[in-house]
């Protein structure tokens, strides 16, 4: 990373990214900051640096960590009161590869509880606001890593991706973000929300960071069986020749600011000598009803294990064991969580399950061929990341339909288990931060961040 | 569909939710809207699709049946147990519960 090669000590860069953490405490970022854990992990590389031993890639680089990842060094909250800040005794995997390479975690970020929301308004701990206007949202539900980035307090940050999480808040915020090829990077150690969607990617400023990091924690893991043979470090990047573009979503939904800045995009690739091939992928305008059907069905499940009894909150005003259970979920969910929990439960409820949930894996698979066509006639897509950019706090927070419509263009990567990249582009009239997304095939992700990096803009030309 | 003040009951139920009544018919409106919104899928036809479950291109993923290192122990999971009405949450290597029947 581009900061480990400053001539500067562990501590400094730590305590550097501490006071600017307390300098921008108004934003809300963090939940939770360690300030006494950082300095003695720097303090620790120096004297290693000082001795000549080897130090790891990311020695003394601190980093924030998305508060749904597991770690000794901690307490995890995932935004919520029920896990009651939980004093893990593990680390997540990915954790566990950042800090074994010398990466130093200075707190952990705000989100939506369980990662439950694209604005980060659904956290127990208060909304995070804007990097660039703090009357608007984060987004989310990574929103406290993207506005961390943003404000250059760290030089990455830790997220997950279930549907957008990474790049709506990455884009709402000017700044890199990934959601890898669905299996990438392992789970092990992060709260899970929709197991056949997840994924764990970061936020940067640029995508040499990004790639560094993935270069990093890439590659299949025991303690989760669903990581791929590892791929990622030895894959040779593609340039792209032929750039998707799709018509379906060229419509008075989204933004008009944001479809300029792609058309403009696509108009300098043709001049550039790029095909711009017109993709008509009319299945994508179910994508969102696939995924508000998929994802509580599979969060219903995963959050039944949050029960009063082995960790977390507990109610105290429960008077038998049914109670525990029912007012420990009441008073310990957020809202959002008990409209995705009761959601689910419906659509998977006897007598709706075929209309609902089944049929939504069979639009599924619809939605994975259209994907597998698109990427016979294009090597990469580019496209919105969202239909609009960031929009005010409280203006969707009492409609959860119109907050879902938020996800439109993002949950289609996480059905079908593709890549994305999030990468700034500039900036609408009244100067909030305008990105994009750039979609490939399964294991394409170190080609779209080599393709991003040249056609996103560049954050910190004066470190170059 | 109507969503009806039973369903939202039953829901709840089965979400083991003690919800307040207020909150019950909050949720009634905001269920109502998000199956509105989801039913749009009834106007594909789906005949002869195959569903699918995950995107992971394996399947059975087979590993030796023993008992590998962990990286926590019994103590330090039992530890994570909430106290309760005041009172530690374990005991004798238990978890306290209040009585079940």
């Amino acid at each position: 990373m581009k900061i480990a090669s400053r001539d500067i000590s562990a501590v400094s860069l730590v305590q550097e990214a501490l006071d600017k953490a307390k300098k921008y405490a108004d934003y809300n970022i963090f939940i939770s900051i360690n300030e006494d854990a950082a300095i003695n992990r720097a303090k620790e590389i120096d004297e290693k640096i000082e001795k000549g031993e080897k130090v790891g890639r990311l020695a003394g680089v601190p980093y924030a960590c998305k508060d749904n990842f597991l770690s000794k060094n901690g307490a995890t909250t995932a935004a919520s009161k029920i896990l009651e800040p939980l004093k893990a005794p593990i680390n997540a995997t990915a954790i566990e590869k950042l800090e074994s390479e010398g990466a130093i975690m200075i707190g952990r970020v705000n989100m939506d509880a369980f990662a439950h929301g694209s604005s980060t308004e659904n956290s127990y701990f208060g909304v995070t606001k804007n990097s660039a206007d703090t009357e608007r949202v984060a987004g989310g539900s990574s929103g406290g890593s993207a506005v961390a980035v943003a404000l250059d307090i760290v030089p990455f940050a830790t997220g997950t991706d279930t549907g957008g999480s990474i790049r709506q808040p990455a884009s709402f915020n000017g700044v890199y973000g990934i959601k890898p090829t669905y299996g990438t990077i392992s789970r092990y150690g992060v709260v899970a929300m929709a197991s056949s969607l997840d994924c764990v990617g970061f936020i940067a400023r640029n995508t040499e960071d990004l790639d560094l990091l993935m270069d990093i924690c890439a590659g299949q893991d025991v303690k989760d069986l669903t990581t791929l043979p590892d791929y990622y470090v030895n894959t040779e990047v593609q340039e792209p020749k032929k750039i998707g573009f799709l018509k379906d979503f060229d419509s008075d939904a989204i933004d008009v600011e944001i479809r300029d800045a792609l058309k403009a995009k696509l108009d300098s690739l043709k001049k550039d000598g790029y095909e711009i091939v017109d993709l008509e992928m009319p299945i994508l305008k179910y994508a969102l009803a696939v995924y508000y059907i998929i994802t509580p069905a599979e969060i219903a499940s995963n959050l039944s294990r949050y029960d009063g009894i082995r960790y977390g909150y507990r109610s105290d005003n429960a008077k038998d064991l049914n109670e525990i259970y029912g007012k420990t979920r009441f008073e310990g969910f957020m809202k959002e969580n008990k409209r995705r929990i009761m959601t689910g439960n419906f659509v998977l409820s006897s007598g709706f399950y075929d209309a609902y949930y089944l049929k939504a894996q069979k639009v599924r698979t619809l939605i994975i061929k259209a994907f597998e066509d698109a990427f016979s006639k294009c090597d990469m897509i580019l496209s919105p990341v969202s239909p609009n950019p960031a929009f005010k706090i409280g203006e969707k927070v009492n409609d959860p339909v119109a907050m879902y419509m938020e996800d439109i263009l993002s949950v289609t990567l996480n059905l079908a288990g593709v890549p994305g990249v999030a990468l700034p582009v500039g900036q609408t009239k009244s100067g909030l931060p305008l990105g994009l997304q750039l979609i490939g095939p399964r294991r394409s992700d170190k080609s779209l961040l080599k393709f991003a990096e040249k056609i996103g803009c560049k954050l910190d030309e004066e470190n170059k | 569909m109507e969503i009806t003040r039973e369903d939202i009951d039953h829901l709840a139920k089965l979400s083991d939710f003690t919800l307040s009544n207020e909150e019950a018919e909050s949720l009634k409106g905001d269920l109502e809207n998000i199956i509105k919104y989801i039913s749009q899928l009834n106007e594909l036809d789906t005949e002869g699709v195959e569903p699918t479950y995950q995107v992971f291109e394996m399947e059975n993923i087979w590993r030796d049946d023993e008992i590998l290192p962990q990286d926590a122990n019994r103590e330090q999971l039992l530890n994570l147990a909430p106290a309760y009405q005041g009172n530690i949450g374990t005991q004798d290597n238990q978890i306290k519960v209040p009585k079940v029947l």
